[in-house]
């Protein structure tokens, strides 16, 4: 059973789009992509649930 | 372990003599129960525990002395209680430094510090360091004290025959090579094992290419007697350093050098000491020995191939970080020699013999995995990994899920066994003691008031240990019965807390030490049955 959820969570989703958007304005390549890992690692860890994670990284291999 | 060795002779050598045997004069193959190969840590500890088993021993080794070869220096609370049970733990524990506090740095800065043994109440402690060649002393002279084990040293097995129950070697000595069939063959000897050649078994896994600089110093130094791990510390550029205390004002360095890292030219003393002298600032010290180091992390498909058994570095390979190799080894020697011991005396079935491959594979296994983690955590292969790794150290100061990731090494603790061995338990026990894994230890007092530890009275026999609860129960045929309440008491409170022990509560406990049974009340059926589990029977 999956349980990622991936149906819109956030009541405005342009603003959480725009929160991720300034965290990484004028950073470099290798800047925002250390940000990310920091950033994966912090939120994977909220989520603290090892079968939503492995979901999450299917998903997001899928997408490339 | 460690891959190639050159360089400084050490100190503390000691030899043995060579003896001519009597099997060598005799006009026939002369058979033997059991024959050990290996005269290292792993096969010592084997014959030592089969002969106080009962079961005659012969050990080889092909060399005379000790001393030499691989460094193992940090020995396991479990190793120690069960060197303790072969009768030099506590000669061991004086010898050693004891340590359980590790402190991890990133660059100059403390990350964390961890405790291995935060309760009281164990006998052994949670870690000793004590060069091997010292432990491989106290086994000898122990080796030595017992009349049905006998050592040949200058042994070397040069071929193997299998025989329909049992092997055939022959045996190669300072005057000439003799033949010696065994009805059993423990091969432990070692990473290089002849005898896992003679069979031509595959040893696969996957070997890592960062080379590895393990240096003894000996330097007087006014340092905390705690364990060191440094990820890109200022003095050694981008990557990770090791400090360690042994004994004898001796102090261990492990320095990861890099893939690319020339085994000949790092071993250079100039280029040496320039490494040191930046991670030893100010104390002076002298090299007593070094060397570089690969590892490889591997196990053999099978330990058992019919009547020939593989322990220890024969049978599996991890790296060095975590305590695994010498460790995990002893394990194996002391989960073997009573079921072999049950079997021989004709006390056991067959799936004795194959339990210990099944418990001994799943130790194996959980310890490879636990060290190529440390692995990967300590030597990203990409530049993206690394990057993974760096963010847990940048997180880690401030986040306590990411200093939980922080991976210098998962230091050994004994395995649960999933065990075909272990009866289900039929009702909930809290604590800390779990089917399958040793006892918990517990400091108890005996009738006279002299203080004791539970540890110290499951000695190498099937156990029944029973809370009182009135009246002194008899136990099963073949099964000794200690009583807490009665033959021990529980004083602290800490037996009971630890095996969540109510009146009644009865544990059934292997000659290893380990929980294999347990019940809210005292059932002669139901012990003597799961005593015929244990034993396959």
């Amino acid at each position: 059973m999956p349980k990622l959820v991936t149906a819109s969570q956030f009541p405005d989703p342009d603003a959480a789009y725009l929160a991720l958007v300034e965290a990484r304005r004028n950073l470099s390549d290798a800047e925002a992509s250390q940000l990310d890992t920091r950033l994966v690692l912090i939120l994977a860890n909220h989520i603290g649930d090892l079968g939503v994670l492995r979901e999450a990284i299917a998903l997001a291999k899928q997408a490339a | 372990m460690p891959g190639a060795f050159v360089n400084t002779t050490r100190k503390s050598v000691y030899h043995y003599d060579y003896r001519r045997s009597r099997d060598q004069d005799s006009r026939g193959v002369v058979r033997h129960p059991v024959v050990v190969v290996g005269a290292g840590p792993v096969g010592l500890a084997a014959a030592i525990d089969l002969a106080l088993h009962g079961v005659p021993v012969i050990l080889l080794d092909d060399a005379d002395r000790i001393g030499e070869g691989s460094r193992g220096i940090c020995w396991s609370k479990r190793t120690l209680e069960i060197l303790d049970r072969l009768g030099v733990g506590e000669r061991l524990v004086a010898q050693g430094v004891t340590w359980k506090l590790g402190k991890v740095f990133c660059g100059d800065e403390l990350l964390f510090s961890f405790d291995l043994l935060p309760e009281a109440g164990h006998k052994m402690p949670a870690f000793i360091n004590l060069q091997q060649f010292y432990l491989e002393k106290a086994l000898v002279d122990r080796a030595l004290e017992i009349d049905n084990l006998e050592l040949r040293w200058k042994n070397r097995v040069t071929g193997l025959d299998r025989l329909n129950d049992g092997a055939r070697l022959t045996i190669e000595t300072p005057d000439g090579s003799y033949r010696l069939d065994a009805d059993w063959l423990i091969a432990a000897d070692g990473a290089r094992s002849t005898v896992r050649g003679l069979l031509g078994l595959d040893f696969a896994g996957v070997t890592f290419e960062d080379k590895f600089l393990i240096a003894d110093v000996r330097m007087a130094a006014d340092i905390p007697t705690e364990r060191r791990f440094w990820f890109a510390p200022t003095f050694h550029s981008g990557q990770s350093a090791l400090m360690h205390r042994q004994p004898d004002d001796v102090w261990r360095v492990d320095l990861q050098l890099g893939p690319d890292a020339d085994p000949v030219a790092e071993q250079d003393p100039q280029r040496v000491r320039a490494r040191l002298d930046k991670v030893l600032t100010s104390h002076p010290y002298e090299l007593e020995w070094v060397s570089i180091y690969t590892f490889n992390c591997r196990r053999l498909d099978r330990f058992v191939h019919d009547r020939v058994i593989f322990v220890g570095d024969a049978a599996h390979q991890v790296s060095p970080f975590g305590a695994r190799g010498a460790n995990s080894g002893i394990q194996d020697a002391e989960n073997l020699a009573w079921k072999l011991a049950a079997f021989i005396k004709g006390e056991s079935g067959d799936g004795l013999i194959a339990s210990y491959e099944i418990e001994r594979i799943q130790a194996a296994d959980e310890n490879i995995g636990h060290s190529t983690r440390s692995t990967d955590f300590m030597s990203p292969r990409s530049s993206a990994e690394r990057r993974l790794r760096d963010a847990v150290l940048e997180l880690a100061p401030q986040a306590e899920f990411a200093r939980r990731m922080v991976n210098s090494g998962r230091l050994s603790v004994a395995t649960v066994y999933d065990s075909p061995l272990s009866t289900p338990d039929e009702t909930d026990f809290a604590g800390t003691a779990k089917l399958g894994a040793p006892l918990p230890d517990a400091p108890l007092m005996q009738e006279n008031g002299t203080p004791t530890h539970l540890l110290d009275n499951l000695h190498g026999q099937f156990q029944v240990v029973y809370v009182k609860d009135g009246a002194r129960p008899r136990a099963p045929e073949g099964l000794a019965l200690s009583v807490i309440g009665e033959d021990y008491l529980d004083h602290t409170g800490i037996f009971a807390q630890r095996l969540d022990a109510t009146p009644g509560a009865t544990y059934l406990v292997r000659p290893d030490q380990h929980l294999c049974a347990r019940w809210r009340q005292f059932d002669p059926a139901a012990v003597a049955r799961a005593h015929r589990r244990a034993l396959q029977r």
